[in-house]
């Protein structure tokens, strides 16, 4: 909390100092009010049911230290990094070397993704972080089409993540369906629900958007954890069957993959598959989104995006576009929930806040809106670094919205950088998050 | 908001419904045991006319919680609706400053009555002022720190930021206050009976008549300031045209970090009635009830003052309707439907301005 930010540059040094240091003392007040309460007492339901409170000044006294030397820290960092918008001319020679680097980064990063089970074949860790990042690229993928190519801003996309997950969960567990049919079915199931959602924000621009689809994001939420007789309320559903090898279940039996194949069975065998399961599902995403680019559809999307007025003018049927990037969106979003039930094993509402919808969101805002290559490398930031901080669990969520306010302030237009346009007139603008307005693009 | 006493009263009141229709018509279960014993009336026609009321008082029971609902979630509303008029975001933290608020309503009450202070009003001028002045310090930290920077930026990095920021709070009580539910006994007693018709009884209790007085206080001032002084003209000027306003020798930068010192004022109050109300805070409460304030600003068309106002009551009486007639468990998604429906119908709020799509 660094208090008063901008204010007027002082010429001489001694002035300087004078400033630097009055704006932390400042800073430091602030911090010692904010905190007054919230740190210096501590309140607590004691035995008897009675709240009781104790005072903890050591805590209180280091926090307004922290911020008043933080503070100070950060204002001379400022000083020595000169104004933010002095333009830093990156020498020829090294800018051609980062263009080809750029250029290299998706086949090596692909190369590496399909090695890693072979390199570290023996750390389940790390094969199980490289699944959930997997699953948050692909979700990072889906969402890309309805904000990063249509323009729409969806902030309850974890409702189809939900709706996927479900579905296969049910359909598993009570009539004893496969993976491999319920996964098109899952996909089905979310699109159609997406469709649903579609419908009433047809009309709807801007904030509302966003509310409306937050809203429907939490309604599923809600409808889950109620209707306990089907879904299994707050307790969720479990006993969710593992994928097999097109009907091979990968288990230590006799019909087991490992039998038929004559190796020893390892319970790794079944996390190497999840994470080629994951690694084909994302891909597959990412190949439809690159070729739908190139069909009318989704040159559509992106002229929405650009300008729904000019779209109406053209004959573009707004309608059907919009509906159709929220069901593909929300389909690639069912498999992935399909997916995580599947790995999990175990299902429920928790798994389905808000805050997964909002770290989806950062992940594709922080990808550069649209770029596919930003967003697997956002997602990769995001959830190693959240992976970081495994140990400090109860400050997990802090780091997290600490990090998203920083990431904002100083790369608004995400991490990676922009994409131009699949195809363009004259001239190639730049895309960023500007054109996510509203749906109106 | 779940687990707060009015739901679970509700919950009870609704139960009896499900189990005996006619008798249990809005009242408690053991007034429909004590039916058979109350003075007959001649003939039937009486009978049903007593139902009737019972009706009708049940109904005037539900309208009066819901009254009390919608004040504090309008209240909050104001809060969004001003941010976004005037700097054009969703300032997604603000149902977490409202939280903030209620801790530190609960801390300073706390703290007066382990000093010796019992004079109840003194005590809760003190707390309200109190948790008002740190509440709305936390609003202009918040906007300095996390959207002051972002003001030119583009639209959406605003928007995340404030997600961030609601993290952030939501975490910092988390860790600092602890992630258990914090209960208060009941700070203000007792009540006036309004009606007693066919053994149901409307009640009215002190503190629903604080919260509704001290809400029509502040909505009047607040209307004041925004209509009659030098402040609410800027803030007005600013909603209009920015460029226009800084040029005419408005401090915009001042003017936005007093929308949103004002801002958190308000939802510190709507955190100390929250308190009061249902004798509760945690640290998630700001989420719920956040969403469904926004859901108020936006139901009532966002950017409007009173359409917030109009808003929260609409919202708090639907909820309250929909727990007592329907189901409790429903009731959010209840709110979240209407609004999805009135936005179909209406897609700039009941009071809202249409925009004019410019080419």
């Amino acid at each position: 909390m660094t208090g008063p930010a901008s204010g007027p540059v002082p010429n001489s040094r001694a002035a300087g100092a004078a400033f630097i240091f009055k704006k932390s003392l400042i800073s430091a007040l602030v911090a010692l009010v904010l905190f007054s309460l919230m740190i210096g007492i501590r309140t607590e339901a004691g035995s008897t049911g009675q709240l009781i409170y104790w005072t903890r000044l050591p805590e209180l006294a280091t926090m307004v230290l922290t911020v008043f030397f933080g503070s100070i820290v950060i204002e001379l960092l400022r000083q020595w990094w000169g104004p933010v918008t002095t333009i830093r001319i990156v020498p020829k020679p090294i800018a051609r070397g980062l263009a080809v680097a750029r250029r290299g980064v998706a086949p090596v990063l692909l190369i590496f993704t399909f090695l890693v089970p072979v390199i570290f074949y023996n750390q389940r860790y790390i094969l199980d972080l490289g699944i959930l990042v997997l699953t948050y690229v692909m979700l990072g993928w889906g969402l890309n089409v309805v904000v990063g190519l249509a323009g729409l801003l969806d902030l309850g996309y974890v409702a189809f993540y939900a709706v996927g997950a479900y579905s296969y969960a049910l359909l598993a567990t009570n009539f004893g369906l496969s993976f491999w049919i319920c996964l098109p079915l899952a996909g089905i199931l979310a699109a159609l629900w997406g469709v649903m959602l579609g419908f009433p924000v047809l009309r709807l621009r801007g904030d509302y958007l966003a509310i409306v689809t937050l809203a429907f994001g939490e309604i599923i939420r809600l409808v889950i954890i109620n209707w306990q007789s089907l879904t299994g309320g707050p307790n969720g559903v479990s006993g969710i069957p593992r994928p097999s090898l097109f009907g091979i279940p990968l288990t230590p039996g006799d019909d087991g993959l490992a039998a038929r194949l004559g190796i020893e069975f390892s319970p790794t065998h079944r996390i190497v598959f999840l994470f080629y399961l994951i690694l084909a599902l994302a891909l597959l995403t990412n190949w439809v989104t690159i070729r739908l680019r190139r069909l009318p559809i989704g040159r559509a999307w992106e002229a929405l995006r650009e300008d729904e007025v000019a779209c109406r003018a053209l004959g573009i049927n707004t309608t059907t576009t919009k509906l159709t990037a929220f069901a593909t969106g929300a389909m690639f979003g069912g498999f992935a929930g399909a997916f995580f039930a599947t790995r999990q094993g175990f299902i429920s509402p928790e798994s389905f806040t808000f805050q997964e919808s909002a770290l989806v969101l950062a992940i594709v805002v922080l990808g550069g809106m649209g770029s596919q290559l930003g967003v697997a490398l956002a997602a990769l930031a995001m959830i190693g670094g959240f992976e970081l901080f495994r140990g400090f669990d109860q400050y997990r969520m802090l780091v997290f919205g600490i990090a998203m306010v920083l990431l904002m302030i100083w790369r608004p237009r995400g991490l990676i950088g922009h994409r131009a346009p699949t195809i363009f007139l004259r001239h190639s603008q730049a895309i960023s998050s500007d054109l996510v307005k509203e749906g109106a693009g | 908001m779940a687990g707060t006493r009015l739901t679970k009263m509700t919950a009870v009141q609704a139960a009896c419904e499900a189990l005996d229709p006619v008798a249990a018509a809005g009242s408690h279960c053991y007034k429909s045991l004590a039916a058979p014993f109350l003075p007959q009336g001649p003939g039937v026609s009486v009978v049903r006319q007593r139902q009737r009321m019972d009706y009708i008082a049940y109904f005037a029971q539900q309208l009066i919680n819901g009254l009390v609902l919608g004040s504090i979630y309008g209240l909050i509303a104001i809060g969004y609706t001003m941010v976004y008029g005037i700097v054009g975001m969703i300032n997604f933290a603000h149902g977490d400053i409202f939280m903030i608020g209620g801790f530190i309503a609960l801390i300073s009450f706390l703290i007066l009555v382990s000093i010796g202070l019992t004079a109840i009003p003194v005590i809760l001028l003190i707390v309200l002022l109190v948790s008002m002045a740190i509440t709305a310090l936390y609003g202009w930290t918040i906007e300095r720190i996390a959207y002051r920077p972002l003001r030119h930026s583009f639209r959406l990095a605003p928007m995340l930021s404030a997600i961030g920021m609601s993290f952030v709070l939501i975490n910092f009580s988390q860790v600092s206050q602890g992630a258990r539910v914090k209960p208060v006994p009941p700070i203000i007693t007792g009540g006036y009976t309004l009606l007693e018709r066919g053994g149901f009884v409307v009640r009215l209790s002190n503190v629903q008549i604080i919260v509704v007085i001290t809400t029509i206080i502040l909505l009047a001032l607040f209307t004041w300031l925004v209509a009659r002084t030098r402040l609410g003209r800027d803030m007005r000027a600013c909603e209009q045209d920015q460029t226009m306003a800084a040029l005419l020798g408005v401090d915009v930068d001042r003017t936005i970090s007093m929308t949103f010192v004002i801002g958190a004022a308000l939802a510190a109050v709507a955190g100390m009635m929250y308190l009061l109300y249902y004798g509760l805070v945690d640290f998630f409460m700001g989420f719920v009830a956040g969403i469904k304030a926004f859901t108020a600003a936006v139901l009532g068309g966002i950017g409007s003052l009173p359409g917030a106002m109009l808003g929260g009551l609409l919202i708090g009486l639907i909820e309250t309707l929909w727990s007592a007639y329907f189901s409790v468990e429903y009731k959010d998604v209840a709110a979240f439907s209407i609004l999805i429906i009135v936005l179909i119908f209406l897609p700039t709020g009941l009071l809202g301005r249409p925009e004019v799509e410019k080419v």
